[in-house]
């Protein structure tokens, strides 16, 4: 049996052999993402199971450079356990992910795939509640974050401005030197989407950013996240469908640990899988 | 823009420091003219007896600083900090006890008398190089400072956190304080290090010697004031903090949360060890009774009193709390141990922030009546 999947590997016609992979096609640089094929996120075949249930079940997902992807799908659907393999807080039982055409997330710590350039904002607003809103944005600035440095660390002015440029992107330039527990539930969330684009990912990871907000929040949100697209690659987890539709140039479906549908969202509407699965038998 | 120096930088913004600081400095000046200059039979006079237990409570203070940079700023409850006061404290009388020569009651010039009157022949390894101040003074930092390393790696690197940690803290100095009582150590086992003579050559029971100890506590404490200063308003400081409120989402942010934790616990370790070398030569002795966990509580307690996370509260609990103990075991031995039970629930339920919270508390509250 074992051999037979050998054979099977050496045969694939979808890869090169992993000999000539390695120095020949893409020259590895550390810490830089590969996009050369235009695609940012590789999520091929991933398993995962908790105590014999399977939360992801031979999972695929592709992510183009400066796409904006929405998934949706019903309750443990495994929308968070993708995002945790993602960020390396899981592992994977089977298959691979790899974050450009070079680095295999599967093998990465979670500070190091912050590092590379994966942001993830939590479903849960979480900022740190005690700092400013400002020290919130230093704190996520890309920066060196070993010990020694961070003792001695004055910001410079070029910092200085790229927290300024980001307080206004995210609209909280009067809320500046408030402490971060002061702000309503919106703009606490922004601040954290802030906070990931203080780290200068290529890839944001979003996991509902409308959770009880406001229409008025809703709609400034679905602005921030579209003018983000095109710089970024963002992945949102949503619910809300109509949120959805008013963001979405392509949506998956997620049900029982892989993909059931992958298209625009009226292709995925009319889909007679995700009906079902919606809206029952 | 105009360059301010360090140590103004450090105190804007902290009016509490400020008014710590100058505090400081005032009985800095005035305890020892009024020790010194004034004669012993004037009304001014200040007795040695009080400067003495001044200069114990300023190395307290330096040690309730020390616990709140890793209890007030990084969360890290740790039940077992005395230890390291305490480790520092016996660098500095193992030296002590080297200084004393052969003017010991069996006049070995080599051995300490507890080794000659355990019949041993030769000084242990690990006393070699005590008799030099300079090796002394830097064991006073590196032994506290190592073992908060090798405990914090292996501590927080299994992420071991909340009241686990705590415990683990207190199983530390328990066990520490077991091993100090046995003869076997070379450590003068539950009598401990006593009986000591003079420190750089000058005597300890000079009215000076005790001016210049004190002093030097006064020292200590300002500049380990400063040095957390500038620790917690780093950037560092703000990670710390940030660790304190969202570990998590630290760690997200790409920092290497138990590597800020052992260095805050290392530092903290070496304050502490400064505190408790300063503290043996003014009391006199150092034994295993130091590492005793209810020393720990009760530096917990002062912290608690006067108010986590503002460094100056800290100093304030050690005054006020070793003011009250003071008084106490004075006044009411048998009450003291109920009142600092009593007190600790006090704090908790009402007080959370301290004393330092219930005078911000009062300040806003006058604010806000002037305003309206």
């Amino acid at each position: 049996m074992k051999k037979l999947d050998q054979i099977r590997e050496t045969m694939r016609r979808d890869q090169v052999f992993s000999f000539m992979a390695n120095g020949y096609s893409h020259p590895v640089v550390k810490g830089e993402v590969d996009v050369s094929h235009s695609t940012i996120l590789y999520v091929e075949d991933v398993s995962v199971s908790f105590d014999g249930f399977k939360a992801l079940n031979d999972l695929n997902l592709y992510i183009d450079d400066g796409e904006l992807r929405c998934i949706i799908g019903p309750n443990g659907a495994g929308k968070t356990t993708m995002m945790d393999v993602i960020t390396g807080k899981t592992r994977p039982d089977e298959g691979s992910a790899f974050f450009g055409q070079t680095m295999d997330l599967t093998q990465m710590s979670e500070y190091e795939i912050a590092s590379a350039g994966i942001g993830r904002k939590f479903q849960k607003p979480t900022v740190f509640p005690e700092h400013s809103v400002f020290e919130n944005l230093e704190l996520a600035l890309h920066m060196d974050k070993r010990v020694w440095p961070s003792l001695f660390s004055i910001l410079s002015g070029e910092q200085l401005d790229r927290i300024d440029e980001i307080l206004e992107t995210i609209g909280l330039k009067d809320q500046r030197d408030i402490a971060a527990k002061l702000l309503s539930h919106g703009q606490k969330q922004w601040l954290e989407i802030g906070m990931l684009l203080m780290q200068e990912p290529r890839l944001l990871l979003v996991d509902e950013p409308i959770a009880g907000m406001t229409h008025q929040e809703t709609e400034r949100t679905a602005e921030l996240l579209l003018s983000l697209a095109g710089k970024h690659s963002v992945v949102v987890v949503e619910h809300d469908m109509e949120f959805v539709r008013s963001i979405a140039r392509k949506v998956t479906v997620l049900h029982e640990g892989s993909v059931l549908s992958e298209g625009t969202m009226d292709e995925v509407q009319n889909d007679p899988r995700v009906v079902e699965v919606y809206l029952g038998e | 823009m105009q360059r301010v120096p360090l140590i103004f930088r450090l105190l804007q913004n902290d009016r509490g420091g400020q008014v710590m600081m100058a505090l400081l400095v005032f009985i800095a000046v005035v305890i020892p003219v009024f020790n010194l200059l004034i004669p012993a039979d004037s009304a001014l006079h200040v007795s040695t007896y009080t400067v003495t237990l001044l200069g114990k409570y300023l190395t307290y203070a330096l040690l309730a600083i020390a616990l709140d940079l890793v209890w007030g700023y990084c969360g890290i409850l740790s039940l077992g900090h005395a230890a390291f006061f305490a480790l520092g404290g016996y660098a500095m009388g193992m030296y002590l006890m080297r200084q004393i020569g052969d003017r010991g009651v069996y006049g070995n010039p080599e051995l300490p008398d507890f080794m000659v009157f355990l019949n041993w022949s030769e000084l242990p390894w690990y006393w070699y190089g005590f008799d030099m101040f300079w090796f002394a003074m830097l064991m006073v930092m590196v032994v506290p400072g190592l073992l908060a390393f090798v405990f914090g790696w292996f501590a927080f690197k299994s992420r071991v956190t909340g009241v686990y940690l705590s415990i683990i803290t207190q199983a530390l100095t328990y066990a520490l304080m077991l091993a100090f009582f046995r003869n076997e150590m070379g450590f003068g086992g539950n009598n401990g290090l006593t009986d000591f003579k003079d420190i750089l050559g000058f005597s300890l029971q000079e009215d000076s010697t005790r001016v210049g100890l004190f002093l030097a506590s006064a020292l200590a404490l300002a500049a380990g004031y400063l040095f957390s200063r500038y620790v917690v308003t780093s950037k560092l400081g703000k990670v710390v903090r940030a660790v304190r409120d969202a570990e998590d989402r630290a760690r997200f942010c790409g920092y290497r949360v138990e590597n800020y934790k052992v260095w805050i616990f290392v530092a903290s370790a070496i304050l502490a060890g400064i505190a408790g070398a300063l503290y043996v030569p003014q009391v006199g002795i150092i034994n295993p009774g130091e590492f005793s966990p209810l020393n720990s509580i009760e530096l917990v307690v002062w912290v608690a009193v006067g108010g986590r996370g503002t460094l100056y509260g800290a100093v304030s609990g050690a005054f006020i709390v070793n003011y009250a103990k003071t008084y106490f075991t004075g006044a009411l031995p048998e009450a003291w141990l109920y009142a600092l039970g009593a007190l600790f629930i006090v704090v908790t339920i009402y007080l959370p922030k301290g004393l330092v919270g219930l005078y911000q508390q009062y300040r806003s509250r006058k604010g806000l009546e002037q305003a309206s």
